[in-house]
C-alpha cells in the first residue's frame, strides 16, 4: 500500500503540474487575444501572402497563399540544408582522413583547420562571409568569368542552365540503369555465395551508369543546351547578368559559413571512426589473405561506418538547424518569410512559431527514428 | 668489393641528397620571393609553366632527397615526417607554398598597412585595415550603449563573480563538504545578485540601467552565465527524471528534453519575444532580456539533461546496488552515492555545452538584443564609419576564438584529468 502510494503520488504531482502550467498558459493567451481582437485558428494559411521573396525554388508571387509561401520558404531552408550537408562531408571527410596522416604538415594543417572554424560562432562566420568577404567581389562589369562560363559577383553567383528536351526519357534510362545495377549486385552476391566467383560489379555498374544515358541522347532524343548568363546594361551605370541560374549571395554565405563549420565536426567525427578500429582488425584481414582493396571494403569501412555515421547524422540534423541563421542576413527561409514576415503581416504569433517549430521538430523526429533503425540494424549482435 | 659498392652507393647518395637540397631550395627560393618581394626568378619561363615551375621543382628536389636513411638526423626527420611518397611530398609542397603565397597579403592588411592612429575615419589611410575603427568602436564593443562612467560597474561585477568562482579553492579541510552545495546553491545565487544589483542598479544609491543599454561582449558572458547557473538544475531534474521508473514523469520528461532538443535556438528566440508575453497574464511585464534568458535555458536544459544522464548511465550497476543494499532511498541514493560520482564524470560535458552556449549567444541579437553581432552591426551602418564590416567581423571572430580555443582547451584537459583518474 506504502509502496503504491509512493509510486503513484510523484506522478500525480508532475501530471498536475504540467496540467496546471498548461492551462495558465492556455488562459492567458485566451484573455490575451480577447483583449487584442485576434482570434486562435489556421484559416489564415489559405489568405492571400501579399508579400515578395527574393529567391525561389519553385514559383511563387505575391498572390500566392501563405500555405504556398510556407512550403516555398521550406524548400528554400531545405536546399540549404542539402547543399550544406553535400558540402560538409566532403570537407569534413578530407580533414579528417587528413588529421590521421603521417605528414606532419598535413596533419597540422588539418588540425589547425578544424580549431579555427568551430571555435568562432556560426553567426559571425555567416555575417563575415556575407557582410565582408562576399561585399569585395567585383560588380557585374567588372567580373571575370571562372571556368569560363560562370561569374562570382557581388550581386551573386551567375552560372549556365541546363535546358532540357525530353527530360524524362533522360530520367527513366538514369533510373533503369541503377535499378539494373542493383540487380547485378545482388545477383554477383548469390554467385559468389554459391561459386565462390567474383564479377566486376564495378566496372559493369559503371558501364552501365555511363552508357544507358548516353543511349538516350543517341536514339531516344534527348538533347541538351546550355543557357549562359550574359552580362546586360540595364542604365548608364547599372548592369546584370540575364540567363542562367542566379546564385543569391545569401545562399552562397550561407552554404559557405555551414559548411565550413560543420565539416570541422564531421571530421572530428571520421577521425574518431578511423581511430576506433584496432590495427589487429587490418592485420587479421590481411593474413586471411584479403587484398587491400578488400580489406577497406569489407573489414575497415563497415565498421568504421557504425563509429561515424550516428553522430554524423546529428551533425546534419545540426547544420539543418543552424541553416534557420538564414534570417539573420534575409535568405528567405523558413523562419525569415513564415515566422517573419508571414508574423508581421497576420499577428499570428501562436499558430506560426507553432507551425516552425513543429517543421523543425518533425524533421528532427524523422531523421532521429531513421538513425535509431540503423542503429539496430548495424548492431553488432553479441551472443 | 662489399666496401666499394657501399661507397659507391654512398657516393650517388650523396649527390642525390645535393642535388634534391638545391632544387628544394630553390623552388622554396622562388615562391619566397615572389610572394614576399615580389620577384619573379621564373617570370622568364613562358605563361603557365612559371606558376608551376616551383611545384616541379620542389617535387623533383624531394623525390632525390627521399631515401631510407642518410645519417643526417634533419634530413631523416623530413623524409619520415612529410616526404614518404610522391603523394606526401606533393601536398607538403602544395601546403608549404600556400602559407607562403597567403602569409604576405594577410601580414601586410593586418599590420604593415593597417592603420590604428587618429580618432575619425579620416585617419586610415593605408590600404590595410583600419583599427581605429576599432579602438574607437571598443567600449560599444564590450559594453554596449551602457554608460561611459558606469563601466567600472560591469567590470567589478564581472571581477567579483569570478573572484567568487575561486573561493571554492580556498576552503579548509572541514568544509570541503559543502563544496558541492556552495556551487550549486549558493553561489549561483550571490552570482545573480551581484549582477543585478551592480549591472542593473536602482539600489544603494547605484543609478538604475535599462536593460536595452546593455550590450557588447559583456551581455554576451552575462547571458551564458546565468543560462548555464540556471540551466544546471534543471538539466538535473530532467535526467533523473529521464532515468525515473515511473512511466509519467520518464515520458514527460523525454518529451521535454527530444521537444527541445528538435527545434532551433532562432524559434526559441522567436518564442520568447513574439509568442511568450501571449502567454503571461495581462499587465504582467517581463524584460526582454528575462524572456531571452529563460528562453535560452529552457533550451539548454535539455542538452544539459542529456551530457548529465550520460554520466549517470556511465555508472555502474554496483553502486545503485550497493547504495541499495545499504538502505537508503531513492533521494539518499542519488544525493550521496550516484549524483557526486556522475556530475564529477560529466564535468567535460558541461564544459562543452557552455562551450556552445557560448557560441549560440550571439544570436540574441535576431530578437534585438545588442549584443557584439549587434554592436557590429549598429556600427557597421553608422555613416561615420561605412565600409569597416571586415575589420569588425574579424576583431569578433578573434575575441571568440580566443575564449572559445581556451575553453575548449581546458575542457579537453579536464577530460584527460578525469579519464586517468577512474
Amino acid at each position: 500500500m506504502n509502496n503504491k502510494i509512493k509510486r503513484i503520488l510523484p506522478q500525480l504531482l508532475t501530471i498536475l503540474f504540467v496540467v496546471f502550467v498548461f492551462g495558465f498558459f492556455t488562459i492567458n493567451a485566451q484573455v490575451n487575444m480577447d483583449n487584442r481582437g485576434i482570434d486562435f485558428g489556421f484559416g489564415f494559411l489559405s489568405q492571400e501572402a501579399s508579400f515578395d521573396m527574393q529567391f525561389t525554388l519553385l514559383d511563387y508571387d505575391g498572390q500566392d497563399s501563405y500555405l504556398w509561401a510556407y512550403v516555398v520558404a521550406l524548400l528554400n531552408t531545405l536546399l540549404v540544408s542539402f547543399l550544406g550537408i553535400i558540402f560538409c562531408t566532403i570537407l569534413g571527410v578530407i580533414i579528417g582522413i587528413a588529421r590521421l596522416s603521417q605528414n606532419f604538415l598535413i596533419k597540422n594543417s588539418a588540425a589547425w583547420y578544424v580549431e579555427f572554424f568551430r571555435n568562432i560562432p556560426l553567426l559571425l562566420q555567416i555575417f563575415f562571409w556575407y557582410y565582408a568577404a562576399l561585399r569585395a567581389l567585383p560588380l557585374p562589369e567588372n567580373a571575370q568569368p571562372w571556368f569560363g562560363v560562370t561569374y562570382m559577383t557581388i550581386k551573386g553567383y551567375y552560372i549556365p542552365s541546363m535546358i532540357w528536351e525530353n527530360l524524362n526519357v533522360f530520367m527513366s534510362c538514369l533510373i533503369a540503369a541503377i535499378v539494373a545495377i542493383i540487380f547485378i549486385r545482388i545477383y554477383a552476391k548469390k554467385i559468389q555465395e554459391r561459386e565462390g566467383k567474383q564479377l566486376p560489379v564495378l566496372y559493369i555498374s559503371l558501364a552501365l551508369i555511363t552508357i544507358l544515358p548516353l543511349l538516350s541522347f543517341l536514339i531516344g532524343g534527348v538533347t541538351l543546351d546550355f543557357e549562359m548568363p550574359v552580362l546586360k546594361q540595364l542604365a548608364q551605370t547599372s548592369f546584370i547578368f540575364e540567363g542562367g541560374i542566379a546564385l543569391p549571395p545569401e545562399l552562397i554565405a550561407l552554404v559557405l559559413a555551414l559548411s565550413l563549420y560543420t565539416s570541422t565536426f564531421v571530421a572530428e567525427c571520421v577521425r574518431a571512426g578511423i581511430q576506433g578500429i584496432s590495427k589487429g582488425q587490418k592485420e587479421a584481414a590481411a593474413s586471411v589473405g584479403l587484398t587491400p582493396n578488400q580489406i577497406l571494403k569489407l573489414v575497415i569501412m563497415p565498421q568504421a561506418l557504425r563509429i561515424i555515421i550516428p553522430p554524423t547524422t546529428n551533425q546534419y540534423l545540426n547544420l539543418t538547424k543552424n541553416s534557420s541563421l538564414a534570417a539573420a542576413i534575409a535568405y528567405p527561409d523558413l523562419v525569415l518569410v513564415f515566422a517573419g514576415t508571414a508574423l508581421m503581416q497576420t499577428g499570428k504569433a501562436i499558430e506560426i512559431v507553432g507551425i516552425t517549430m513543429l517543421t523543425y521538430l518533425s524533421i528532427s523526429l524523422a531523421i532521429a527514428a531513421l538513425m535509431n533503425w540503423y542503429n539496430k540494424r548495424i548492431e553488432i549482435k553479441e551472443k | 668489393m662489399n666496401l666499394s659498392l657501399n661507397r659507391i652507393k654512398s657516393q650517388n647518395q650523396m649527390t642525390n641528397i645535393y642535388i634534391g637540397s638545391a632544387l628544394l631550395i630553390l623552388s622554396i627560393l622562388d615562391v619566397f620571393l615572389n610572394s614576399f618581394f615580389r620577384i619573379n626568378i621564373s617570370g622568364s619561363l613562358p605563361g603557365n609553366l612559371s606558376i608551376f615551375f616551383p611545384l616541379i621543382l620542389g617535387f623533383l628536389g624531394l623525390s632525390y632527397l627521399r631515401t631510407e636513411y642518410s645519417g643526417y638526423k634533419f634530413l631523416d626527420s623530413l623524409n619520415k615526417n612529410i616526404n614518404t611518397t610522391n603523394f606526401n611530398a606533393f601536398l607538403t609542397l602544395f601546403i608549404t607554398f600556400a602559407i607562403l603565397k597567403a602569409f604576405p597579403p594577410a601580414l601586410s592588411w593586418m599590420v604593415l598597412d593597417a592603420n590604428i592612429s587618429g580618432d575619425t575615419k579620416e585617419a586610415c589611410t593605408g590600404t590595410g585595415a583600419c583599427w581605429t575603427y576599432i579602438k574607437v568602436w571598443f567600449k560599444r564593443f564590450m559594453y554596449g550603449m551602457y554608460p561611459n562612467e558606469l563601466h567600472w560597474r560591469i567590470n567589478s561585477a564581472f571581477l567579483l563573480v569570478i573572484g567568487l568562482g575561486f573561493v571554492g579553492y580556498f576552503f579548509k579541510e572541514n568544509l570541503k563538504k559543502y563544496l558541492a552545495l556552495y556551487y550549486v546553491v549558493i553561489y549561483p545565487i550571490i552570482a545573480f545578485l551581484i549582477i543585478y544589483y551592480l549591472i542593473s542598479g536602482g539600489a544603494f544609491g547605484l543609478v538604475w540601467v535599462e536593460t536595452g543599454a546593455w550590450g557588447g561582449l559583456s551581455l554576451t558572458f552575462i547571458v551564458s552565465f546565468f543560462c548555464l547557473i540556471f540551466c544546471f538544475p534543471l538539466g538535473m531534474i530532467l535526467a533523473l527524471g529521464r532515468r525515473s521508473n515511473l512511466p509519467a514523469i520518464r515520458y514527460i520528461s523525454v518529451g521535454y528534453i527530444e521537444f527541445w532538443r528538435g527545434v532551433p535556438l532562432i524559434t526559441v528566440l522567436f518564442m520568447s519575444s513574439v509568442m511568450f508575453p501571449m502567454f503571461l497574464p495581462q499587465d504582467f511585464f517581463m524584460d526582454k532580456l528575462v524572456r531571452v534568458i529563460i528562453a535560452i535555458t529552457l533550451f539548454e536544459a535539455a542538452y544539459c539533461a542529456e551530457v548529465i544522464r550520460g554520466g549517470l548511465q556511465a555508472l555502474p550497476r554496483g553502486q545503485y546496488d550497493a547504495a541499495k543494499s545499504l538502505g537508503m532511498g531513492y533521494w539518499k541514493m542519488h544525493i550521496f552515492v550516484i549524483l557526486p560520482q556522475a556530475l564529477k564524470l560529466v564535468i567535460p560535458g558541461i564544459a562543452n555545452t557552455f562551450l556552445a552556449l557560448v557560441k549560440d549567444t550571439p544570436l540574441i541579437f535576431v530578437v534585438g538584443l545588442a549584443e557584439i553581432a549587434g554592436m557590429l552591426a549598429l556600427a557597421k551602418t553608422n555613416p561615420k564609419w561605412l565600409g569597416f564590416a571586415m575589420e569588425g567581423y574579424i576583431f569578433a571572430a578573434i575575441i571568440f576564438w580566443i575564449i572559445c580555443y581556451a575553453m575548449s582547451k581546458y575542457s579537453y584537459n579536464l577530460e584527460e584529468k578525469y579519464k586517468t583518474e577512474r
